[in-house]
Formats: structure tokens, C-alpha cells, sequence
């Protein structure tokens, strides 16, 4: 019974002519890719900033942003922040919030001060402004370190679960965790979505098992197939400067 | 035995001395200086700092909560405000017991169990010679960590599931009874520990395997001239060569026994094990966000991040004792 007797792809086609999921993994790659370009910019010109040992205010900063690693405040105000800011309901809500954190800047920034002075000097006598050493030296030089981080936030936008649930309520802007989520938790009886209950319907030839099991290998093959290419650089991006013994 | 008065007097000797840097002549000359100096720098900063000021420093606004019968038609001004009333009731509340005993029996089934299997795999992986196969034994490790926690769970229930699921029809074709695992209060947390050794463990080598590779490699040729085989070198040279990695991961990993996997949580709990799945977390969101009492929901909010800030900084502090880098 539980050998198969034939291979067959139809719950794949079926599922990608499904509008609704299709719609979500359009949300999540929009997240992927646009919040993950966000994410980098935010990310590495604050740590480059922060790397800069001649920047008056650097501690205090430094110890600004390490408080908010030790004390969250907690999913209620951030709730009502994402109200207060007239996000509810809208993809900035997915966005914004997780654009970076106290870790990934220390991380990075422990990245750019192992970057050699002299570099920045050259630039600067051949007539760089600063802005123009961070986008013309600094962002080529920590290419490695990019794509580490890069696979990081894209994998946690492609991810992105709760959020979905707290701050989206129209059908048009769910992420694909969430849609993924009610097609897997609940029994197709149970399904509260009409468009997702339409999909494990009893109309179908297969089984809702079959469907479900269709619908976790397709959410995960974006970071099945891009994640073993980037490997050598995570492990590498992950070192950097934090482990030192 | 006069110690500690002499380290007051030297410490008050020593004050005088100490001027702030704000109250120097010129330190407002100074800082104009370098900001024209580095404007185009501090410019760069501007997106990353105004991110923590309105995403991380803004909400802190919101803690005002806990002492408010907050209404969103009011808001925070005129809202009333009630003192320490929901603490007192969130403290007073069985549910505050039931929270913080499923918060340690998680936190500490994964410490007991979820700690040492990064350092068993790490150890193994550091004995295989074959590199390729190293490395695609770390790239299929590593791979569960970037799943959703809605993919695992959601593998779980077509795996576990009581009426169709996978194990339970083998346990049916071998005539044995289906078990109930996913409803089954006994095996909640059990199932919660095995979720996270399955998604996280082989990512956890990571850290050990970077320390590994920072052990000397005379050390073991010594050794094996010395007669020492593979057993020995790794119960004489590996071993402690990653014994401070080992205790300082552990004490950090202490401090943050507040913290439980809310996803997680929240996607495997249902009705019949919610006794033993309610964490801080769900609580906040079920009691404030589901249920609209903010004011009381921000009190086991506040009440998680403070023990959890404790925690942090008192494990900091003995890491560094140990002589190591701790969190910060």
C-alpha cells in the first residue's frame, strides 16, 4: 500500500494551475528578492559605517543597537507599531520589520573591519567620497560575505510565516507559508479559505495526502536547489570574526 | 581583610580625575569637526539607524501598555490607567504556572537532548577523511535549517497523523493500533525536541566544526608518534581541544531558556495538548491579539523579556569569566 505503484507529476500540474498558490509563491518571491536587496543595502552600509574606527558616536551606537538584541519588547507593541505605521495588511509589514537585526550588522561589521585601511586611502586620494568607497570598494570586496547574507534573509522572507498571519488579511497578499499552512494543517472539511478548501476538494481525483505532500516539495525546491551553490560562502560568512577559538 | 575599603577609596580618589568628555572645552567644536568630516558616512548610516530607532525603540514605547486598560479607540493618551492591576492578575493567574512549567520542561528536554548531538556529529564528521563525502554529508545536515517551520510540521502531521498518516498505517499494517502521537499530551514535548534535533542539530555543527579546525594539527602527529590511535588522539587532543567552545555554548545556551520556538509551538498545538503547548508567546498572542486584552497580554510579554534580559547578561558575564567571547 504504501509502495507506488506509478510515478506521476499530475498533483504538480495540478497544484501550479491552482491560482491561489501560484498567487502566494508570487508574494514569497517578492519578498525573497526585494526584501532580501533591502535587507543587504540596510545591513552593510550601517555595519560598513559602524567599521569605520574614526566615527565620533560609533560606541554609542554600537550599544544602542546591542540593547535591542537583549531586550525585545515583545509582540504586542510591535503589533500596534505595525498599526500606528498604517502597515496592517500590506507587504511593508512583512518587510520592514525584519529588514535587519543587532546580529547580522555585528556580523557584517566584524566582516568590514577585517577589510585593510589602505584600501579606503587609495580611494579616497583618487577622489572617492565616502558613499563612493562603500559602493565601489566595500560592496565588491564582501561579495562573499553578500551572498552568505543573502541566502540568509532570502531564505527567512521565503519563510516568512507569522508575520503573515498577524499583519495580512486579504486573500491576494498571503505569503506562501501561510496558504501552505492551511492546505497542511486542516482536513479539507475544515478549511475556513474557500479558495484553499477548493483545492483539497473531494472533486479531485487525488487524494488531499498527495496534494499536501506535492505542495511541501514545491515550497521547498527554491532553497533546495539554490542553497547547496552557496554553501562555501555561508559557513564562511557565519565565521567571520565570531568564532575565534 | 581592609580590601574592600581600600578599592572604595582608590575608586573615589579616582573619580575627580575622570571628566566627562561631554564637558570639555571645545567637544562641541570637536564633534562639528568630524561631522563635516564624516557627513557622507553618517548619511550612510541614516536607513540602518532609523530602522532600529522606529522598529526596535518605538515599540519599547508600547510597554506603557501593561500599566493601561488599553482601547484602540482611545489610544495612549486617554487611555485609563490601572497600575500594576495586571500584574498583579498575571501573576496571580494558574495559567502564569502552567506557562513558565512548559517553557523549562521544553527548554530543558532540548538543552539535555538537542545539546550534545551537534557535538556527537561534529566529532564524526571531523574523523571522516574522505572530503567529498564530508561535504555532502554537511550540505544534507545542513539542509533542514532553512525549511519553514511550516514544512516541518507540516510533514509531521502527514507522517504522524492519527486517521492517515504514514507511520500509523505501517503500525495498522502490522497490526498494531494507530497512537494518537500528535494529540497525545505524554508526547508533545517529546515530539517538539525531536522536531527541533531533526531541523537544527546538523546546522549546530557548524560552530563546533570552526572550533575543531582551529586545534593544532602537531598535536596529533605528537600523539601518534607517541602511540596514540584514533580513539586516544580524539579522547587526549579533540575533546579538550573543544571543551571552552563547549561550556561557553552551553552557558549562553542557559540564558536563553525563555526563549522556545513560537512558530514551532504555535503550529503543533491543538486543543488536547494546548495544557502542555501554551508557552509566553502563544499566550500573548492568543490572550492579546485573538482576544483584544492588550494591556494584560503586554504584562506576560514584559515579564518573558525581562527574565530573558537577566538571563542574558548574568550567562555573559560567566562566559567571559571562562576567558571567552560571550554574546556581546
Amino acid at each position: 500500500m504504501l509502495i507506488p505503484q506509478t510515478w506521476s507529476l499530475a498533483s504538480y500540474e495540478y497544484i501550479l494551475s491552482t491560482k491561489t498558490f501560484l498567487r502566494s509563491m508570487g508574494i514569497s518571491g517578492i519578498l525573497a528578492v526585494g526584501g532580501t536587496l533591502l535587507s543587504l543595502i540596510v545591513t552593510s552600509s550601517l555595519a560598513y559605517v559602524l567599521s569605520r574606527r574614526r566615527l565620533k558616536g560609533r560606541k554609542f551606537i554600537l550599544f544602542a543597537i546591542l540593547i535591542t538584541m537583549l531586550f525585545n519588547p515583545g509582540m504586542i507593541p510591535n503589533y500596534l507599531l505595525i498599526d500606528k505605521l498604517g502597515l496592517m495588511d500590506s507587504i511593508w509589514a512583512l518587510i520592514l520589520p525584519s529588514l535587519t537585526s543587532a546580529w547580522y550588522v555585528f556580523l557584517m561589521r566584524n566582516f568590514y573591519m577585517e577589510v585593510p585601511d589602505e584600501l579606503e586611502e587609495a580611494a579616497k586620494i583618487d577622489g572617492c567620497s565616502d558613499i563612493g568607497v562603500y559602493f565601489r570598494i566595500m560592496i565588491p570586496v564582501s561579495a562573499s560575505a553578500m551572498a552568505a547574507f543573502g541566502l540568509f534573509f532570502a531564505v527567512a522572507y521565503w519563510n516568512t510565516y507569522f508575520a503573515g498571519v498577524l499583519y495580512i488579511n486579504s486573500d491576494a497578499l498571503r505569503p506562501m507559508q501561510v496558504i501552505l499552512q492551511l492546505m497542511l494543517v486542516q482536513s479539507s472539511t475544515q478549511v475556513a479559505d474557500p479558495s484553499v478548501a477548493q483545492m483539497l476538494g473531494s472533486e479531485q481525483v487525488m487524494p488531499p495526502q498527495v496534494i499536501k505532500m506535492a505542495a511541501v516539495v514545491i515550497s521547498s525546491i527554491p532553497i533546495v536547489v539554490v542553497y547547496p551553490f552557496l554553501q562555501k560562502y555561508f559557513t564562511q560568512g557565519m565565521m567571520v570574526g565570531s568564532v575565534k577559538g | 581583610m581592609s580590601l574592600p575599603i581600600e578599592r572604595v577609596q582608590e575608586g573615589a580618589a579616582y573619580l575627580p580625575s575622570q571628566a566627562k568628555p561631554g564637558s570639555k572645552p571645545g567637544a562641541l567644536h570637536e564633534w562639528k569637526k568630524a561631522f563635516k568630516r564624516d557627513k557622507y558616512l553618517y548619511l550612510l548610516a541614516v536607513p540602518g539607524l532609523l530602522f532600529f530607532l522606529v522598529f526596535k525603540y518605538f515599540p519599547m514605547w508600547g510597554l506603557s501598555l501593561a500599566f493601561q486598560n488599553y482601547s484602540p479607540f482611545l489610544g495612549f493618551w486617554d487611555s485609563e490607567w490601572v497600575g500594576f492591576k495586571y500584574f498583579a492578575e498575571f501573576f496571580s493567574n494558574p495559567d502564569f504556572m502552567i506557562l513558565f512549567r512548559n517553557t523549562m520542561a521544553i527548554s530543558l528536554l532540548n538543552i539535555v537532548f538537542f545539546f550534545p548531538i551537534p557535538i556527537i556529529l561534529a566529532l564524526l564528521l571531523n574523523e571522516v577523511r574522505l572530503m567529498v563525502f564530508k561535504r555532502i554529508v554537511q550540505t544534507i545536515v545542513y539542509l533542514p535549517h532553512f525549511l519553514s517551520w511550516v514544512v516541518i510540521a507540516g510533514i509531521c502531521f502527514l507522517l504522524f497523523g492519527q486517521a492517515d498518516g504514514i507511520v500509523n498505517k505501517l503500525i495498522e499494517q502490522f497490526g498494531g493500533k494507530p497512537v494518537a502521537f500528535l494529540i497525545e499530551p505524554n508526547y508533545f514535548w517529546g515530539m517538539l525536541t525531536a522536531q527541533s534535533i531533526w531541523k537544527e542539530a546538523g546546522w549546530g555543527t557548524i560552530i563546533f566544526l570552526a572550533a575543531l579546525s582551529g586545534i593544532n594539527q602537531d598535536l596529533y602527529e605528537a600523539a601518534r608518534i607517541d602511540g596514540a590511535n584514533r580513539w586516544n588522539q580524539m579522547r587526549y587532543i579533540t575533546i579538550p581541544g573543544i571543551k571552552s567552545t563547549i561550556i561557553v555554548l552551553l552557558i549562553l545556551r542557559l540564558g536563553q531558556v525563555m526563549d522556545v520556538g513560537f512558530e514551532q509551538i504555535y503550529l503543533m498545538m491543538s486543543g488536547p495538548v494546548a495544557h502542555v503547548a501554551d508557552v509566553f508567546d502563544t499566550y500573548v498572542y492568543r490572550v492579546g491579539i485573538q482576544q483584544g486584552r492588550f494591556g494584560y497580554a503586554t504584562v506576560a510579554g514584559i515579564f518573558k523579556s525581562v527574565v530573558g534580559l537577566i538571563l542574558v547578561v548574568l550567562t555573559n558575564r560567566l562566559a567571559k569569566k571562562f576567558g571567552e567571547e560571550g554574546l556581546y
